[in-house]
Formats: C-alpha cells, structure tokens, sequence
C-alpha cells in the first residue's frame, strides 16, 4: 500500500507563513507575486524530502490523485505521479490520447464520472485551451491544470522559476529570453506570468508566423532576430517545434528554422558568460537546440526536470490542505 | 377591426413620425387618423397606445429555425414565439436546415409549417448550392416559387469565386437577391475567436478579421463585376464596414447587415473561456465595435439582424474550441438595438428603418416594412421606457445560449399584431390570439 509506507513527516516550519486560499491551479495569469513566492518556498521544504533516504512523507495518506491525460505525456504525468507517491497520496493514471470528444463522451461526462470516485486532487492535461477552467467549474474536487491547449502549463511556469532561482538566487532584472513557437506554447505564457511577475527582463522571439505581434502587449519584448534575443541574455529558453501541432505550415522548413531560431554555440557566444539554457522538454536535438549546447555545462534541463517533482509536489500538498490530516 | 390608439407612429416609408391611431381591418393597415384621440365610437377592440410607439412589424432578415432536422434546438413553432416576443413580425430563415432547403419540398414543409403553427410570418431563404456544397447552384426559380426569397449558404459560405460569379449572373435576370456569410475559409480555419489580444492570451486559434475582409471584397467585386445584387450578412469589421462603405459610393448594388451583439459586445466577453461569446464572425475589438456603431449612424450598414442561432446546452457547456458557434437574438435584439437611441445619433426612425423597412426594401417583401394604408397588419408596439431585465426563465426560444442574461434592458415589444392577429401581448386588455 502506496499511502502505508512510513517515512518521516514534512518539516513545516521551513515554510514561510500564509494563507492559502487557491482550491484549484488552472494557470498563473491571476497569481501574486507573493503567492508565486509561497509555492517556491513550499518546493523548498519538499526538496528537502527528495535529498532522504527514503522519498517519502504521510502528508498525503488517504487522498487520492488522478492523472487524467487527454494527450500524450511522458514527463509532466511521471513527475505528478512521483511527487504525488512521495506524499503517500493515492495516485490514479487515465490516459487517453483520444479526445473525449473522438470517443463519443464529453468532457463534461468524464469530469463528473471521474468526480463521482471522489478524488482530492485531479491532475488534468487536455488539448483545448479552458478545458481545465472548465473542468473546474463542474467537479468537487480540486484541479491542476498539467496543460491545456495552448493556455497555461502552471507548473512548467513554476518550475523553470524555481530552477533558475536556485541557479541565481533570483529573476529580477535578468534578461531571459523564449525562444520558438510562442503562438502555440502554454509553457511561454506561464513563464510570461511566473518570470514576468517576479521581475524579469523577458524576451520573446521566433519567425513572424509563430509570434503574434499583440505578444507585445504581455509586457515582454518581441523580436524576431535571435542574436537581439541572446544577446546579454542570462537565461536562453528554447521551446519545442512541435511539428505534430501544425496543420499549415509557419516555416519553410526544418532546415531554415534552424537557421533562423536555432540555438547553436556561436549564437550562444553573444549571451552572458554564466547565461544557463532551459528547454521544457522534450527536445528536437538539431533542430531548435544544438547537440552540443544540450549537453553543455551551460544547460540546466536535467535541473528543470528535478524541480518539477518538488513544485508538483507543493502544489498536491497546498491543494491537500497543506496539513497531514487524512480525510 | 382593431384600433391602435394615439401612440406615436414611427413609419419612415411614409414618412410619418407623429402621434396618431392606426386602424387594421382585414389583416391590413385600413388607415391612420392623426393626433391622440380616436373616434368616440369604434366597432372593435382599442389597444391604448399613449405613450408607446406604434411601428411597422419588425423584420429579422437573419435567423436559424432549426426546422427541418434539429427540432431539439427550434422549431418553427418556437421560434416564431420567440420572434413575436422580441416584437418581431417577419424572419428570415436560412438554410441550414437537415435536410438543407436546397429543394422547394423543403421550402414548402417550412411555408406550411409557419402558416399552421407559426407566430411569425416566415420568409425562407434558399440555399445558394446544392446540399451547401459550394459547386452546383440549386433551381433559383422554382425555390422561388415555392416561397423562397432569396439564396445563401449561410454557415458555409461559397468558397469558389467562380461559383458565386456564375450565381450573381444567373440570378441577376430575375433579379434575385444572394445573401453572403463573407469568410475565407482557409483564413479562418481552426480559428474559435477574434484574433487579437485575448485569444493569443487565452491560447485560443483565432480568426483573423481579414478572413471576413477579404471575402466582402470577392463579394463586392463580384456584384460589380456581374451588376447582382448581394447582402453582406452580419458584418463585424472596421474594414469591413469601410469596404461597403466604398462599394455603395461607387455604386455598386450591395447592402449589409450587422448583429446587435456585434455592437455591443467586444472579445472581452469570451474571457473564462465563456463559450456564450462565441459566434462566427466572432466578436471583435473595441475599433471595430465602433466602426459598427459608425456604420449604423451613417448609412453605410442597412439592417440590423439577430442571427438567431439556438443551441442546445451540451453543445456550449464544453471545451471553447469545441462549442457551437452562435446565441438566440430575437428576444434580445430589439432592446439592444434600442440601446443605440441614447447616444442621440440614431433617431427612433433610423431605428425602425434597421429593423423593419429597409430589410422589406432589400427583399423585396410588398406590403412589409410599412404602416401605409393597404400595408399588411403587421405592427409592432414599443413601449420604449419599459426597464426589464433579461432572463432565462423567460426565454421562448427551446434554447438558452445567451450572453445577455442578467442585462438591464430598456425598451421592449409589450403588443405585437401579425397580419391583424395579436401574436403577443404584455399589454392589459390585449390577448393574444390562439
């Protein structure tokens, strides 16, 4: 039994005092800075538990977490799987690569089928933009938007945070730049809500097709030239391609994109000298990112992956209830 | 008989805008006697209309009955209830339908129906191509025969420039009105909102306003180019207001249309993922909203339509990108529209030629759109003070899928007379007919 296994209990007093009123994490555009503050020293505590012997605290004995994935996912749905063990919850996968709608049942149906098995937490990636909010409004339980269309992805905005905090103690007034697909990421605009809010010099860039103009009104700086982008830069982020995503074609091709908006040593070379390179995963080695700036010393990936199980487990432990009480 | 006494009668089609009484006999307008008092002695029932504004039948050139084929949403019954509530007299139903009105068995089931069961008189417009299919035209003349008043493949307009060449050509020699959803399909595609702002923040595929841009110009250049006659149905661009502003300085014979929600609503209303916001051309941003208004004051847009589009619930309480386009309008256009008045540039006579005369003119429908005597008895009486609010319980349509629930409203049809049959009634001592 998963919630049986001993392990000793969180040191909550690591945790700065606040309230926490959220039921649900359905994206970052309406989180304070403070708030966003909050989850980060929450994540702290709960690395803490991932450096023990064993991984593992009560905190969430006797809550039940489900995993429902609309799309293909590998790391997102592991991480909330391994944070969600390591706080003894009950962890549940659905997966389905199929639409509910392909499949003949709503949304709406699966959400209150689902709802009916009385889980704490839902933990939900679905291909529509809204579909979490939407989900939200129909279940009793909380919900944890793990991606919604081209919407948020609240904890990959958290994570990168987190993981570039531990690296520099802190955002403000670093320049970080995102670099690709800006128009279908959900990961650009939490980060542009997660960095943004905590006072990052923020950089969008990538061929016009892909930045819509009225990006500009995020606050962030847009362009369409790498080197403006990396130039000075202390984070360089590059988003996937995902190739599986256009139905019409935004670029020439492969080849021209790397040109362009590919992140290679010598476009590197115009960055700060202690500038880190972040990709949400997983990476098309070639074509956004160099091979051998992905394995440089410069790249923080493998980090930004171990600060998503300990941010997703902040967010399952605040959402629980923030205490080791079962139900 | 039936007098209407001593409200203030707003015709523009006979120029008339003064307080007087108007007598129906027959079904039809039997005359006008000016001033607020009547006849001491009348042979039928008197509707008291001080104070109210007594108007030609509101005329709704754009709606979807849903009948044949998704009666669950509307039927002809419904819809016309809903029309007459929302002081409406005429619609006009596109085609739609399952089947499509693309053959004049279909035109007849509707014409039948509305004539059996139906508080509105029913105008359907025929479909432009067979089954929608945007390549072979239908038969124009025998639909029209059958009662169809004009033709569009409204909600899946034609994409081939050809096609709708042809149409314009063949129709001009009957003189046959084509009515034009303008949207460039490859443009739009994928897209659930306005593309701008809010849609790139909410992540949703947008729809940029050149899709509808570029399609009111085929439009435009087609008219010239053949001298047919088109319609640009719900218009909700600046560009697109500008454009048919060019075209009728230039003389081109083309006119257009917008949607109350066009003209008050911005893409502001589709933040939370509100699906009761989404519609096809979706609601714009604020410099186009005006530009409407503008359009509206001007001349340049013709009529104002509903684009009555009931769905049902399931259809809207999901996933944004997965909703139904469209929202019920026939109880809620005439309040919005009467919204209009309160800046001052549109005048209860411009009003009434939005909704009632000038949608007879371009379709051609005789003996609507009027008060004049010989006119047919359709009336519609305002009571432009009345304050209510919009709500649910309320709605006629079998559909719900509103934005405008909850709204302060004012102004509204308290009697409503089709054909000199009271079709509805908030009035004291006025019953509607069964």
């Amino acid at each position: 039994m998963e919630g049986g296994a001993t392990g000793e209990p969180l040191r909550e007093r690591e945790v700065t005092p606040m309230e926490w009123r959220r039921k649900h994490v359905l994206g970052l555009a309406d989180f304070s800075a403070e708030e966003i503050e909050f989850v980060i020293d929450t994540a702290r505590s709960m690395e803490d538990v991932l450096t023990r012997d064993i991984k593992k605290v009560p905190a969430l004995r006797g809550k039940t977490v489900v995993n429902l994935f609309f799309e293909a996912s590998t790391r997102t749905r592991t991480s909330f799987e391994i944070a969600g063990k390591r706080l003894s919850a009950d962890v549940v996968n659905f997966s389905s690569s199929v639409s509910s709608v392909a499949k003949g049942e709503t949304l709406l149906d699966t959400a209150k089928n689902i709802n009916a098995m009385m889980p704490s937490i839902i933990v939900m990636r679905h291909p529509a933009s809204g579909a979490a909010q939407f989900l939200s409004r129909h279940v009793s339980c909380s919900v944890i938007n793990a991606g919604d269309g081209s919407n948020e992805h609240p904890s990959q905005g958290l994570l990168d945070l987190y993981a570039i905090i531990k690296l520099k103690d802190k955002v403000k007034g670093l320049k970080i730049s995102i670099i690709g697909d800006i128009l279908h990421s959900r990961v650009a605009r939490s980060n542009l809500y997660s960095l943004g809010r905590m006072g990052a010099d923020l950089w969008l860039c990538g061929p016009g097709t892909l930045v819509p103009k009225e990006m500009g009104r995020s606050g962030a700086t847009v362009t369409n030239d790498i080197r403006e982008a990396v130039r000075d830069a202390d984070v360089v982020m590059m988003l996937r391609i995902q190739l599986e995503r256009q139905k019409t074609a935004y670029f020439p091709s492969l080849r021209e994109y790397t040109r362009n908006y590919g992140l290679n040593s010598e476009v590197f070379s115009l960055a700060k000298k202690d500038a880190i390179i972040m990709h949400p995963g997983p990476i098309n080695r070639g074509v956004e990112l160099s091979d051998e700036l992905a394995d440089s010393s410069h790249s923080i990936i493998l980090n930004q992956v171990e600060s998503g199980v300990a941010i997703r487990m902040a967010l399952l432990y605040l959402l629980a209830g923030g205490h080791h009480a079962a139900h | 008989m039936l007098l209407i006494k001593g409200g203030r009668v707003i015709d523009p089609g006979s120029g008339r805008d003064e307080v007087g009484s108007v007598v129906i006999a027959d079904g039809k307008v039997a005359d006008f006697l000016p001033g607020g008092e009547a006849p001491g002695t009348f042979n039928g029932t008197v509707v008291d209309a001080a104070g109210k504004w007594v108007v030609p039948g509101l005329i709704d050139m754009h709606v979807h009955l849903r009948d044949p084929g998704f009666e669950w949403k509307e039927d002809i019954r419904s819809g016309t209830a809903a029309a007459a509530a929302g002081g409406f007299t005429s619609v006009v139903c596109m085609a739609n339908t399952s089947p499509v009105n693309d053959h004049p068995e279909v035109t007849r089931y509707i014409r039948e129906k509305a004539a059996s069961a139906g508080r509105a008189n029913v105008f359907p417009v025929a479909a432009l191509t067979c089954g929608q299919n945007g390549k072979e035209m239908t038969d124009f003349s025998e639909l029209f025969e059958a009662g169809a008043i004009a033709f569009s493949d409204d909600g899946n307009p034609v994409r081939s420039a050809l096609v709708l060449r042809r149409a314009l050509e063949y129709a001009k020699a009957f003189d046959f009105l084509i009515l034009e959803h303008a949207e460039d399909h490859e443009l739009s595609g994928g897209g659930a909102a306005n593309e701008g702002w809010t849609a790139h923040r909410l992540g949703i595929p947008g729809i940029p306003s050149a899709a509808e841009e570029i399609a009111i110009a085929r439009d435009i250049l087609l008219a010239r180019f053949t001298g047919g006659r088109i319609h640009i149905q719900h218009i909700s661009t600046k560009m697109g207001v500008d454009l048919l502003r060019m075209a009728k300085r230039a003389g081109i014979r083309v006119t257009g249309e917008t949607a109350p929600h066009y003209f008050t609503l911005t893409d502001a209303a589709i933040e939370g993922y509100n699906t009761y916001a989404k519609m096809n051309p979706p609601l714009r941003e604020e410099e186009d909203r005006m530009a409407i208004l503008e359009g509206i004051v001007d001349g340049t847009i013709d009529a104002i339509a509903s684009d009555h589009a009931p769905h049902d619930e399931y259809t809207k309480r999901c996933e944004f990108v997965a909703a139904s386009n469209g929202i019920i309008g026939l109880e809620t256009a005439l309040p919005l529209s009467m919204a209009l008045l309160a800046g001052g540039k549109v005048t209860p006579a411009r009003l009434v030629d939005l909704l009632s005369a000038i949608p007879a003119r371009i379709l051609g429908l005789k003996g609507k759109g009027t008060l004049r005597k010989g006119a047919d008895g359709d009336v519609t009486i305002v009571d432009p003070e009345a304050e209510w609010e919009f709500r649910e319980s309320d709605v006629r349509s079998k559909s719900r899928n509103s934005p405008f629930f909850g709204w302060k409203m004012r102004g509204r049809a308290v009697a409503v007379l089709c054909r000199g049959r009271v079709t509805h009634s908030l009035m004291k001592g006025v019953t509607p007919d069964a």
